[in-house]
């Protein structure tokens, strides 16, 4: 599903990401867990095509193509979606219009009909339905005064309806009490399938007790430092990550 | 007409040849009036950088182009459809000019409201002179007003609404000028003159709508007296063409617990400017000034508004957004002055503005003044562009660039639209904003379906 071969990534002329190398197969979930700066966040906005996050070397393999090719929007339709660690206010614009033109923007991508207001509104209630999200939320404009748990909910129901391939999580357990965590970590289980790959990028062990990896990487100095299974996250929880800074220097 | 010319002078000779022709010269009142006007423009001229209001706006165009007034032949243009603000289907009353003069076969003014008037300035004049003579002139002031000294001596059209005690309107009443469509470039100078008696309600949508491709020049003036506890809510929308300088002022007198609403769309013209000169009367009074600019090409667009709050316990607000694309300018002058005895006043204005292009400019100058000792007033004025993150943030939900700019900066006049009370006329406005966007936006519909 994705392979990202020694990848180099600057921001504003810093090298963050210095050969990072993953590979993800379908059905998978892996979870890459790190300090504060290691690259977590740099990755995601990389993956997800962030103006400003240059790729200097190496590539990434998304279904066999050349991911970096590709447009955000591009992405976007091909099946990637990044849950943002701070999701974005947008006044004015009511979640369900934005949710209306995100789908059918990624329906025309897939070749799909375009569906009207009534039908979009359709999937978007059954969607909060199985989440547990309140339908006002839909009625208000896109994460204006929502408190943090909901603005995460909100991500979540963008993912369920969008229906990615390929889905990354950056912090997304930041800032969640545990009742918002796993209302979070179900909406992410349910779309949990063979033909899918998850990414979880977190600080924290805590949401890898309900959102359970196959694999678990260290990233640590822009590189994976170390991968294991879900028994590394419980180390790292013990631990900490000084040892992988240490080693990395 | 690009040689240098004397305007004030082609200006004055432009009166005097058409002086015998203006309604109600019979009139000696009326006639005098006019020549103070002419008289007092001749003295000041017209407005130049030297001025401190006018520091970012020059009248290029009427430097370099001949403007004749118009005449009774040019009302003749051909219409094939009539532009509105609102939908036909609606059924609203409206008056309708074209190039200065009232077209009766164009308007439509049947369903009126008992104890509504609405008819030309013509129409009034001959009607009941001694009605209009006690209502003109009085709000809108010529010292030091070059252009009301212009447009007063040359008025020759425009409209007239008065609304007697007590009456409520319910539809909203259309005031539409159409211009652009002469051969030469042509003045005209519409004077509107709306009398809002005690305890009445009105919604007024007015509608300047440039077509053709031809250079004009619009000097309007309105003058609106706001009885005691009085609703007017305003509505203006200026949709010059590209070659079009249009220069309104708009007198406004707000009685005791009376309200003027007011909102202007500015989305055409070369070269633009609005006045608004507000003064609260009576206590409880309340005045709101709101409205949203988008400019492409080399349009520049100025709004100017002066509130004066002259007795206790009124208040004000103003919301104004601008959109600046490509070349073009925008200019923000507000003013919010409180007298010595206006205790209590509370007043609030808010300038934000996109800029587009690297090469468009904003110059905004909010200015309080401020005589009395307990009062809330604040301002706040921004100018940036299109935030990067959120632009992001929707491409990464697979909505093209284009699409999620035009959102952007939807949502972002949204901010100012939404002071629009009335709700046919904020779905139209936001129409008008749609058909502005760069690129076809799917999004028109379902906007304003919420």
């Amino acid at each position: 599903m994705l392979e990202i071969k020694n990848l180099h990534a600057a921001v504003d002329g810093t090298e963050i990401l210095k050969g990072l190398s993953l590979e993800i197969n379908a059905g998978e979930t892996h979870a890459i867990m790190g300090p504060n700066g290691s690259g977590k966040s740099t990755l995601s906005y990389v993956l997800a095509g962030r103006d400003g996050y240059k790729v200097t070397k190496g590539e990434i393999l998304y279904k066999g193509q050349n991911l970096l090719d590709l447009s955000p929007e591009e992405r976007a339709g091909e099946g990637v979606f990044l849950a943002f660690q701070y999701p974005v206010e947008i006044p004015g614009v009511a979640n369900t219009i934005f949710l209306k033109e995100a789908l059918n923007a990624v329906r025309r991508h897939r070749g799909e009909e375009e569906l009207d207001a009534m039908a979009v509104l359709k999937v978007v209630r059954e969607k909060t339905k199985e989440l547990g999200i309140s339908e006002d939320m839909l009625k208000r404009a896109v994460n204006v005064g929502f408190s943090g748990g909901e603005k995460k909910r909100n991500e979540v129901l963008q993912m369920a309806v969008l229906n990615p391939s390929l889905a990354i999580l950056d912090e997304t357990d930041s800032g969640l009490d545990i009742d918002a965590l796993k209302i979070v970590a179900d909406g992410v289980n349910a779309l949990r399938a063979p033909d899918r790959a998850t990414l979880v990028i977190t600080h924290y062990q805590r949401l890898l007790d309900h959102i359970v990896p196959d694999k678990v990487h260290v990233l640590a100095k822009g590189r994976i430092q170390r991968s294991g299974g879900k028994a590394l996250a419980l180390e790292l929880e013990k631990n900490g990550y000084a040892e992988f800074a240490e080693a990395a220097a | 007409m690009s040689q240098k010319i004397n305007p004030v002078e082609n200006f004055v000779s432009g009166f005097e040849a058409i002086r015998a022709t203006l309604a109600g010269n019979d009139l000696p009142w009326l006639d005098s009036l006019r020549r103070s006007g002419i008289g007092q423009f001749e003295d000041i001229g017209l407005p130049g950088p030297k001025v401190e209001s006018w520091k970012y706006t020059r009248l290029r165009p009427l430097e370099d182009t001949t403007f004749r007034p118009v005449t009774l032949a040019d009302r003749e243009a051909y219409i094939d459809q009539v532009p509105t603000v609102l939908p036909s289907g609606l059924g609203c009353p409206r008056i309708v000019f074209v190039n200065g003069f009232m077209r009766s076969d164009l308007s439509c003014l049947d369903n009126l409201t008992e104890g509504v008037t609405v008819e030309s300035l013509g129409a009034a004049v001959a009607r009941d002179p001694e009605w209009v003579e006690t209502h003109l002139g009085r709000i809108g002031s010529l010292e030091g007003q070059p252009l009301v000294a212009l447009n007063t001596a040359m008025m020759n059209s425009g409209v007239v609404v008065h609304v007697r005690r007590g009456v409520v309107v319910e539809q909203p009443i259309q005031m539409i000028f159409i211009a652009g469509l002469t051969e030469e470039p042509v003045a005209c100078y519409p004077r509107n003159l709306i009398v809002m008696e005690e305890a009445s309600q009105a919604t007024l949508v007015k509608l300047h709508a440039g077509l053709g491709v031809s250079a004009y020049l619009a000097n309007a003036v309105t003058e609106v007296d706001v009885g005691d506890a009085a609703i007017l809510r305003h509505y203006r929308v200026q949709s010059e063409n590209m070659q079009a300088t249009h220069l309104g002022s708009l007198h406004v007198r707000i009685g005791r617990d009376a309200t003027y609403d007011g909102f202007g769309l500015h989305i055409g013209g070369r070269l633009s400017r609005t006045e608004v000169f507000a003064r609260l009367e009576g206590e409880g009074g309340h005045c709101a000034l709101n409205g949203a600019y988008l400019m492409k090409g080399r349009e520049h667009c100025d709004n100017t508004t002066v509130i004066e709050h002259a007795v206790p316990h009124t208040t004000c607000s103003e919301v104004f957004k601008g959109i600046l694309d490509d070349e073009s300018r925008g200019v923000f002058q507000g003013r919010i002055v409180v007298h010595k005895d206006a205790q209590g006043t509370d007043g609030h204005q808010l300038s934000n503005v996109l800029l587009l292009s690297d090469k468009a400019e904003m110059d905004a100058k909010p200015e309080l003044e401020i005589y009395a000792d307990d009062v809330k007033c604040s301002h706040g004025a921004t100018t940036g562009q299109l935030d990067e993150t959120a632009l992001f943030y929707l491409r990464s939900r697979g909505i093209p660039e284009a699409l999620a700019r035009n959102l952007l900066i939807q949502s972002f006049v949204a901010g100012a639209l939404d002071e629009i009370k009335c709700d046919a006329v904020r779905e139209a406005m936001m129409s008008k904003v749609v058909h502005w966007l760069p690129a076809k936006c799917f999004l028109a519909e379902e906007w304003t379906e919420e």
